[in-house]
């Protein structure tokens, strides 16, 4: 038994890079895979819709916890391959970004007025040009406050691919109170190096907020 | 590989009881949190200002740090108050701290919402301030947050799973257990997700149905 | 005693001094019109009578009872003075019966099993009897109005006030709102109405008081003030309004 030093300090922050490395992996996996998702909860053709929807309902009805042991035990069933952690729970993640970033943008996508698709389109632009130049930005101001809302869900989500031994900052964390039988302290250095995180951008996110309510 | 469920039809009555636990837990924590949510959010309009401070300071700890570090935290710290609780009765006192912060936020909101104008309307008619929020306040305002109150009811639902981190007795920690004994480990996980996924259903059909039947005025689009 | 009596009112609102010493007297059965600019404190004058702003100076009495905000029966006096907003402020989640009848039953004017006859009744003077069912969303805005007239009818008021009632409504629809309003002076409700409609103003009003940064600025009957405006503040007001 030792106590809390600046050694156990510096191994909790070298595992932040790998939350760091999990959420720009969700975030460049789950991103376009979102928009694809959005995209097709504003479809004109119903199967799209209703496949979107279903896929929504399903990840957005099991724990993220349940997605990361579905994923973590599950890849190796189907793929018949033992898998490095990092791909299984980066494909959790990325699973669940981009099932709630979709619901966002297809909010977005939504807020912006049925009439600017029909402008467009008489303008004689394609449904992708249409989307691309005239509701596309719309909708993205919407979706920015929310969507920088959700960056701080998924930042603090990350700490739950500690459960199948992915070592980030939560799991460190889990290491160095084992080791120093100092779990108070050990955790409020955890919590803190979150919230230093996650604060300047829970802020943003209302400013954004406040200044897209105010432009209306 | 195969998949094999047939080991796990044993632990049916397991699986119940797990299932049982997160319910309970869920309706602790909901409805704790929206104690925590009502009280806090009346003060944080109205109250004295080192109140709104303290309020506010409470919202953001909670916010912007992950509800496993909170679990952990209050987990090693209750103990150290001289208050020693079994896991899952630690588990529902973390998870009622972290609904009623967002809890707040959301009360806040719906109060926000209401028109000046209709609280004036229900004082010229000479009704009482309690009668006003009873009778004209308090349905606009629950229709304006259901939506945003029952999505965040199923996060906690499903964010229940999080006691299994600390041994508390719920769903996830019986699909844990399970897996220990039938080392069929997807199939188990598989199962309990399901479970889950039917509990958010079920919820989410109550919810709607309620909704039909509390809100049926028409409003404005 | 007048019903009505204004003594010498000043309100602010931070630094802006709204009313600059108000003195009026309205009789049981007066119709009072007050017809002026925006930004004259017209509104806030009505709202002042209602204690729905608390006043800086001087004093308002109504049936003789000093008005305040804090009084402690003000609960009591406000189901004696009905008022109608610009708005409609119609609670959205209840019936139109159930607007109606809500104040009268929780303040005990009247029995549970009698309120819908009373909603019927109020309707009817409104001239919507066969909307008693309705939501609010489901009327049109002179529709909405007559029923938020008909909800302060309920309270059986001994003076009501309307505040700009036809403002927020389409033109069409104004002339149903200004009858049920001309009805009721015609049955002798005291009423004071701030309103932009110069027709009612003229023909209906028993008083017409004009007001002018904060100030009466002149007052008497309509007829003489319409045909002989004393100050040029109103003489323009009048040719602008035409």
């Amino acid at each position: 038994m030792r106590t809390f030093n600046e050694a156990d300090l510096i191994s909790l922050f070298s595992a932040l890079r790998w939350t760091v490395v999990l959420v720009a992996l969700a975030l460049a996996c789950g991103g376009p895979l979102a928009l694809l998702l959005a995209l097709m909860r504003s479809s004109r053709l119903a199967p799209l819709r209703w496949l979107a929807a279903g896929v929504l309902q399903l990840v957005q009805g099991v724990p993220l916890l349940g997605l990361l042991m579905f994923f973590y035990f599950g890849m190796p069933v189907f793929l018949g391959i033992e898998v490095p952690s990092l791909v299984a729970v980066g494909v959790a993640f990325t699973a669940y970004t981009a099932v709630f970033l979709g619901e966002i943008w297809r909010g977005g996508i939504e807020a912006v007025k049925q009439t600017q698709w029909e402008a467009a389109a008489c303008l004689g632009l394609t449904r992708w040009q249409q989307f691309r130049y005239v509701v596309g930005p719309q909708a993205f101001r919407m979706a920015l406050p929310p969507t920088v809302g959700f960056l701080v869900q998924l930042i603090k989500n990350t700490s739950l691919a500690s459960v199948v031994g992915f070592v980030e900052l939560a799991r460190a964390g889990q290491m160095a109170s084992a080791a120093t039988f100092q779990p108070l302290l050990v955790y409020s250095v955890v919590a803190a190096i979150y919230f230093t995180l996650c604060l300047p951008l829970t802020v943003w996110s209302r400013k954004l907020e406040a200044r897209l309510n105010g432009a209306r | 590989m195969t998949l094999n469920f047939s080991q796990l039809w044993r632990y049916d009555d397991l699986l119940l009881h797990g299932a049982l636990l997160t319910l309970l837990l869920t309706v602790i924590a909901a409805v704790a949190g929206t104690l925590i949510g009502v009280c806090g959010a009346v003060l944080v309009r109205g109250g004295p200002r080192p109140v709104r401070w303290a309020i506010r300071g409470y919202i953001e700890v909670i916010r912007n740090t992950p509800a496993l570090i909170q679990l952990f935290i209050i987990f090693f710290v209750l103990p150290s108050l001289g208050l020693r609780l079994p896991p899952f009765e630690a588990a529902a006192v973390a998870l009622s701290i972290y609904f009623g912060a967002y809890a707040i936020e959301i009360i806040r909101a719906g109060l926000d919402a209401i028109p000046r104008a209709q609280l004036e309307a229900g004082e010229c008619l000479g009704l009482t301030r309690w009668q006003v929020f009873r009778h004209i306040v308090f349905l606009p305002a629950l229709r304006t947050i259901y939506p945003s109150f029952t999505s965040q009811f199923v996060l906690l639902l499903l964010g229940t799973s999080l006691a299994s981190q600390v041994s508390a007795e719920e769903l996830f920690h019986t699909g844990g257990f399970i897996d220990s004994r039938t080392f069929r480990s997807f199939e188990v996980y598989a199962v309990v997700c399901a479970i889950y996924f039917a509990l958010v259903m079920a919820f989410k059909l109550v919810f709607a149905g309620l909704q039909r039947l509390m809100f049926r005025w028409p409003v404005r689009r | 005693m007048a019903l009505v009596e204004i003594r010498d009112v000043h309100k602010s609102f931070g630094d802006v001094e709204v009313l600059k010493g108000i003195t009026l007297d309205v009789e049981k059965g007066d119709i009072v019109t007050i017809i002026g600019r925006s930004g004259s404190g017209k509104s806030t004058l009505l709202r002042c009578i209602n204690a729905l702003e608390t006043i800086n100076g001087g004093e308002i009495r109504i049936e003789g009872e000093r008005i305040a905000a804090d009084m402690p029966n003000l609960r009591q006096l406000r189901q004696r003075v009905g008022i109608v907003f610009q708005a409609f402020n119609l609670f959205p989640h209840l019936t139109v019966e159930r607007n109606i009848t809500l104040a009268p039953v929780l303040t005990g004017k009247i029995a549970k099993d009698k309120a819908r006859d009373l909603a019927r009744d109020v309707l009817a003077r409104v001239g919507l009897a066969e909307k008693i069912d309705a939501w609010p969303e489901q009327l049109s805005g002179g529709q909405q109005q007559r029923v938020a007239i008909a909800r302060c009818l309920a309270m059986s008021p001994h003076l009501m006030l309307f505040d700009e009632v036809t403002s927020a409504l389409d033109p069409e629809l104004v002339g149903e709102v200004l009858k049920v309003m001309e009805d009721m002076a015609r049955q002798g409700m005291t009423m004071i109405l701030v309103t932009h409609e110069m027709g009612f103003a003229r023909t209906v009003a028993t008083k017409l008081v004009f007001m002018h940064q904060g100030r009466v600025w002149e007052q008497g009957k309509p007829a003489e003030l319409f045909a002989d405006p004393r100050t040029p503040e109103l003489r323009n007001f009048i040719s602008s309004v035409k």
